[in-house]
């Protein structure tokens, strides 16, 4: 039986995650992708292209206007006895969608998997990522998340995949109702995709300090991050927290300005390609983890960062 | 309008997790065990939505080891109002949770369950969309503000990039993450009435579901280990080896 990939998109484009997804989905059998949405002309040809894709489902209706999560899980219900396994990337939707529908087809889903050792066995990182998990689903029919970061995405060009227009079932009755969107338009990449990530911790002292990471981001084209010590200091939002019980990220490259390495921070970014601490404290545990160390007081240090790559 | 809010008994977030040698699972004999850092944060929620007049009653309920009764009792000394305990020895995956937790709500009839988004054991992230479907509720993931008005709550979700705002009719599932609030700390006087409110007991067989889990864990591994890199002696070398030795920037 095929493999079903439910594809999260926008304006016209497939979201890399979902390539990745995609790119796992390969290794259990045939691929076929789905896309819910209204006005998905370009968006199915998009997906149609995408290098490994067997077949596009289009199932275009105002009610997938916004990715909802009540008729996303009975549309994948009502496809559901044709595949083997259903999958989506890990993101928001994914993430809200397939445990609905696993529930829905009374089937335990696995979330966030980082490898397909077979049709039934997958492993994934538990804890923050701190221990790896090798599960095998005694389910008829397997659903799961998959972690982007862990399969290089399939090539968006090189496929050329048949369209083929499907009529969703009926909406369920209770469904939440879209009001609206506000995405942040920063000029800055958001966290938990950026390719370089800065972060600051208590070691930053004050929020006014705390901006002092913002010409070096800007210079970086990096998001910026923050320890769990930093937010609970006030020197930085909520939503900066890198960490077990913030975000959990895997750039290419990791700026860790002042802060020590406490357990649930490192849980945050330790799968970063590399790692790069600058702390006064010779003995801080951000050292053990990091490729390039530098005993340094950060006040000092910042400034020379700053200049340096501005005259690179 | 009760408020339901499922908690769960975890590792304590500041404690560094060791895989057993034998690769059975991850040790937690004699480590320190608390709420669940998501589940606190739908605990507060839930106290602050009866402090503004928004609900009646908070219930807070737990499945597992029959320690759990403690992550409980930490939700009545932070202000809930009574617990539910479903004890069992069984290592109890979401779809079971959920199954459990839709037979609490058919007993206790909540206008609205308030989770956490996700547990920082498992990470699973599916508690709460799984017991929204069993029910036939909508469901509101990663909530970061909620409002309640009348038969409806309005929830703004944390999605990639930004926010979404989604209408719910009552009764729903809301799951919570981090931004939605900072929760309390339960004061000494709460402490000591928290011993005086109740805790029923209650087994998976009473409530007539089978918890047997479906996914067969085979093995638990440490993750391949990070070693230290080279300390640098200036901001320059810094620079110069990122650009030149990782050819990151």
């Amino acid at each position: 039986m095929p493999v079903l990939v439910l594809l999260d998109h926008e304006t016209g484009q497939i979201k890399q995650p979902s390539r990745s997804a995609i790119a796992a989905a390969a290794q259990l059998g045939e691929v076929h992708a789905l896309l819910a949405g209204h006005d998905l002309a370009a968006t199915a040809a998009a997906a149609a292209q995408i290098a490994g894709v067997g077949k596009v489902l289009v199932a275009d209706d105002a009610g997938f206007a916004h990715p909802v999560a009540e008729p996303l899980a009975a549309l994948l219900v009502a496809l559901a006895p044709g595949y083997s396994h259903i999958l989506a990337a890990s993101t928001a939707t994914g993430k809200s969608v397939i445990p609905r529908a696993a529930a829905l087809l009374d089937a335990q889903s696995i979330s966030d998997v980082s490898a397909v050792l077979g049709p039934d066995r997958f492993v994934r990182p538990i804890y923050a990522g701190n221990a790896l998990a090798t599960v095998r689903s005694r389910d008829p029919i397997k659903l799961l998340t998959v972690r982007a970061a862990s399969f290089d995405p399939a090539p968006a060009a090189g496929g050329s995949a048949a369209i083929e227009a499907i009529t969703p079932p009926v909406a369920p009755e209770r469904t939440a109702s879209f009001v609206s969107q506000a995405v942040v338009h920063s000029e800055r990449p958001e966290l938990s995709a950026a390719r370089v990530v800065i972060s600051g911790g208590r070691g930053m002292g004050s929020a006014e300090n705390f901006a002092l990471l913002e010409p070096i981001a800007d210079a970086l084209k990096a998001a910026i991050g923050a320890s769990r010590a930093a937010v609970d200091s006030g020197y930085a939002p909520n939503d900066f927290q890198v960490g077990q019980t913030g975000k959990v990220v895997a750039p290419e490259l990791y700026v860790a300005i002042g802060i020590s390495g406490a357990i649930q921070h490192l849980a945050g970014m330790k799968d970063s390609k590399y790692i790069v601490a600058i702390n006064k404290d010779p003995e801080a545990p951000i050292f053990a983890v990091a490729d390039y160390g530098l005993v340094a007081d950060l006040f000092t240090a910042l400034p020379e960062l700053k200049s340096e790559l501005e005259r690179a | 309008m009760k408020l339901l809010v499922p908690v769960k008994r975890v590792v304590d977030f500041n404690i560094k997790v060791r895989v057993k040698s034998d690769g059975s699972g991850v040790e937690t004999a004699g480590v320190k065990m608390s709420m669940n850092p998501f589940d606190e944060i739908a605990v507060e929620e839930a106290i602050r939505l009866k402090e503004k007049g928004a609900a009646t009653e908070v219930i807070a309920v737990s499945a597992g080891v029959a320690q759990c009764a403690e992550t409980i009792r930490t939700a009545l000394a932070m202000g809930a109002d009574r617990g539910i305990l479903i004890e069992t020895a069984e290592a109890l995956e979401p779809l079971a949770v959920a199954k459990l937790l839709k037979a609490i709500v058919a007993k206790e009839q909540p206008g609205l369950v308030l989770l956490g988004k996700q547990a920082i054991d498992d990470d699973m992230n599916a508690t709460g969309q799984m017991l929204a479907a069993l029910l036939g509720w909508p469901q509101a993931t990663f909530a970061s503000a909620i409002k309640i008005a009348g038969d409806r709550v309005e929830v703004t979700r944390e999605i990639d990039g930004g926010l979404e705002t989604l209408e719910l009719t009552l009764p729903a599932i809301v799951t919570v993450d981090l931004r939605l609030n900072e929760p309390r700390y339960a004061s000494l006087p709460n402490i000591m009435k928290a011993r005086k409110k109740t805790i029923e007991t209650i087994t998976p067989a009473a409530l007539g579901v089978d918890p047997a889990p479906r996914l067969v864990q085979e093995s638990v591994a440490e993750p391949p280990e990070r070693k230290a890199g080279v300390k640098v002696a200036s901001v320059a070398e810094l620079v110069q080896k990122l650009k030149a030795e990782a050819k990151v920037i």
